[in-house]
């Protein structure tokens, strides 16, 4: 055979193959598997159901070794007051670490402010956490990596890596996340991953005596939370900010930012 | 005593200097404070000079020839500084060399590394095309010394690894270096702004914050970037000709003892022409940035999107005076009069630079305190109380101290480098 000939051929043979070819995809096992996990965390939040007790944030900072008078907080609950003279009034006094055991609203910078019940229109109260989005901003900006996604959906932070610039705290929209007082690395809500995937609840969940607080897979359609979700009407925080929160409140109200 | 320190350690980042008003999230304080508003100024500076500089090698712009040389130097003195800010507000800093290690390319804040030591790279290259003959020069004439001293020996060897190798100053070999100077600070240009644009972008994509959130951001910070770098040389070269005035005056440096050292006369000459056209183009600046911001209020203001009812209590009220009176006022408007109005002199001139240096501190103030001032509930404020006096490390690093410590470190390190690069070299021996 001639070397134009032999050109000729090999010319021929990888054009006819390239287009068969082409219809075909390599498949990494890893990414099916992200597409189609077993397990997708979700939380579910009864506004309705929380009184204020506190509890949660006791429970979620003994649990995750956040000490008690730092003022952050995994998890926090807001109490909303509307007067009938139609003003709003909502405080978190150490994110809700005592229970909200005083009538009174801390206004910020050592002031309080009395309600008279007999002009309080509307009251309530609703907890807060690391919305675990589906596109969290916090991930995107951390500039080593050392915030991710893990496949069952939780969020969470490598002490390890973090470098303590705050970008990520910036990011949240939620403000979920802060330093840590002892580790000086960005420290946010993980589901209390270390429970949940022992089959465990998490610290808040197990805390909570009304069953305000709940989780689930939200990949399992007869899990209960999941059917919730479906049947119920369920909203989500700031979803203006398009970054699909796996957190989902029941009876929210338009106020709650 | 032990209840005390417990509480010290316990007081959480951001806590020392926030003070918060009405509905704050639990978790929010101003996590970023004084030194990142130092770092967009500090970037700002170096960028400015660079593009100041730029101007001569670049466009050709002959009469700048003496300020271009002082402000690429100047620049790279500023350079180191650049980073400092970022490094003295982490809480890991020894986990900064990180970014370099595993960058995470969707976050802004992972080019720096890359795009910052591709911009030192390139104002180093124009660096040595700039002073390779001074290099040359200076280590043929330590070498033909007789009895040298230990510090001309100290000197004569780091003058011959300055020059690479590199021996040949032929007319064609400089001219060759002239042409690669150029190309240099050509694709220069573009870096110094992409360097500072990105730092912009590191706000502006902040989606969270109702301030930061807006595409103008980086072309803002570009151009204040670029007002603040070119009112900072200027500022920095009057001050050094008046210094090298007042030595010729009195002939107490090394160089005024020499005959053909420059007279005072020409020392005034020289920086009355530089300044009065690098004013010009301070001018042109000016109008660039202040117009991008106040565009970019009116836009909040027209569009009144949900967030503007909390930024207007900010812009409006709370933070007026910074903004409109301090920031506009005295830090844009009455240095742009200064220099607009006829008759301006060297003197005015520097006072406007000074003032301007202050506008563009005051702007990037206001960007990221102010940003940080309102509460993501929309419903409380956060107030921003400088650390002066630093009662622990952290209340050093970001506090006043911290701040000066960065402003003053480039001088020092200029003071340096000018050793070895002067700045002000005589017409022969570089271009």
């Amino acid at each position: 055979m001639e070397r134009r000939e032999f050109l000729k051929s090999c010319i021929m043979v990888i054009a006819g193959a390239s287009v068969p070819l082409s219809a075909l995809t390599l498949i990494d096992p890893r990414k099916v598997l992200a597409a189609n996990p077993d397990i997708q965390w979700a939380f579910l939040v009864d506004t309705n159901k929380c009184v204020g007790c506190g509890f949660c944030v006791m429970a979620c900072k003994t649990e995750n070794d956040i000490p008690l008078d730092a003022n952050v907080t995994r998890t926090w609950v807001e109490r909303y007051v509307y007067t009938k003279d139609d003003r709003r009034y909502v405080d978190s006094p150490k994110g809700a670490l005592n229970g909200y055991t005083e009538s009174r609203i801390d206004l910020g910078k050592g002031e309080f402010k009395e309600i008279d019940p007999k002009n309080v229109g509307k009251a309530f109260f609703v907890p807060k956490l690391c919305n675990h989005c589906t596109t969290p901003p916090c991930t995107q900006v951390c500039p080593v990596g050392a915030t991710y996604k893990t496949d069952d959906g939780v969020v969470l932070v490598d002490r390890k890596w973090c470098i303590g610039c705050g970008y990520c705290i910036m990011a949240c929209p939620y403000a979920a996340r802060f330093f840590h007082p002892l580790l000086h690395v960005a420290d946010k809500c993980t589901f209390c991953y270390h429970r949940i995937t022992k089959g465990l609840d998490s610290a808040c969940v197990n805390a909570c005596p009304f069953g305000a607080r709940r989780m689930g897979n939200i990949h399992n359609i007869n899990d209960p939370i999941t059917q919730l979700i479906m049947n119920e009407r369920v909203g989500v925080l700031k979803d203006e900010f398009g970054t699909k929160p796996q957190a989902f409140y029941i009876g929210l109200a338009q106020e709650v930012r | 005593m032990v209840e005390q320190l417990a509480q010290k350690v316990l007081e959480v980042h951001g806590e020392a200097w926030t003070i918060k008003e009405l509905f704050v999230l639990p978790n929010e304080y101003i996590y970023w404070s004084i030194q990142i508003v130092m770092y967009p100024f500090m970037t700002g500076l170096v960028a400015g000079a660079f593009v100041l500089s730029s101007l001569y090698h670049v466009f050709g712009v002959e009469k700048l020839k003496e300020i271009a040389r002082f402000s690429l130097v100047f620049s790279f003195a500023l350079l180191p500084v650049a980073m400092m800010p970022l490094l003295m507000h982490l809480q890991q800093p020894f986990r900064g060399i990180n970014v370099m290690m595993t960058p995470h390319f969707t976050s802004a804040i992972a080019a720096f590394g890359i795009v910052f030591s591709t911009y030192g790279c390139i104002v180093a290259t124009e660096l040595w095309l700039v002073y390779r003959k001074h290099f040359v020069l200076t280590a043929q004439a330590l070498n033909a010394q007789q009895n040298r001293s230990a510090v001309d020996n100290f000197r004569l060897l780091i003058f011959t690894c300055l020059t690479l190798g590199a021996w040949d100053i032929s007319h064609e070999a400089i001219e060759k270096d002239h042409h690669a100077c150029k190309i240099m600070a050509g694709i220069g240009i573009p870096v110094a702004c992409f360097l500072h644009g990105y730092a912009g972008f590191i706000f502006g994509s902040v989606k969270a914050n109702a301030l930061w959130m807006t595409p103008l951001m980086p072309v803002i910070f570009i151009c204040s970037a670029v007002v603040s770098g070119v009112a900072l040389c200027i500022l920095c070269y009057v001050i050094v000709q008046e210094f090298r005035k007042f030595m010729a005056k009195r002939k107490m440096a090394r160089w005024a003892k020499d005959v053909d050292a420059p007279t005072v006369e020409e020392l005034e000459g020289a920086k009355h022409m530089e300044v009065m056209l690098a004013s010009n183009y301070l001018l042109y600046f000016m109008i660039a940035a202040i117009t991008l911001e106040i565009l970019d209020l009116i836009f909040r203001g027209y569009t009144q999107v949900k967030s503007w009812d909390i930024l207007r209590e900010v812009i409006m009220e709370r933070d007026f005076t910074k903004i409109f009176i301090l920031q506009y006022g005295l830090g844009n408007l009455v240095p742009f009069l200064m220099m607009a109005l006829p008759g301006r002199t060297v003197r005015r001139t520097t006072i406007a630079t000074v003032l301007v240096l202050f506008g563009v501190f005051m702007m990037r103030y206001n960007v990221v305190i102010g940003g940080q001032a309102f509460s993501l509930s929309f419903a409380g404020f956060m107030d921003y109380h400088l650390p002066i006096i630093p009662h622990s490390i952290e209340t050093y690093k970001e506090g006043l101290l911290g701040a000066l410590t960065v402003i003053t470190t480039p001088f020092v390190l200029f003071f340096v480098i000018n050793k070895f690069l002067p700045a002000f070299l005589k017409e022969d021996s570089s271009h």
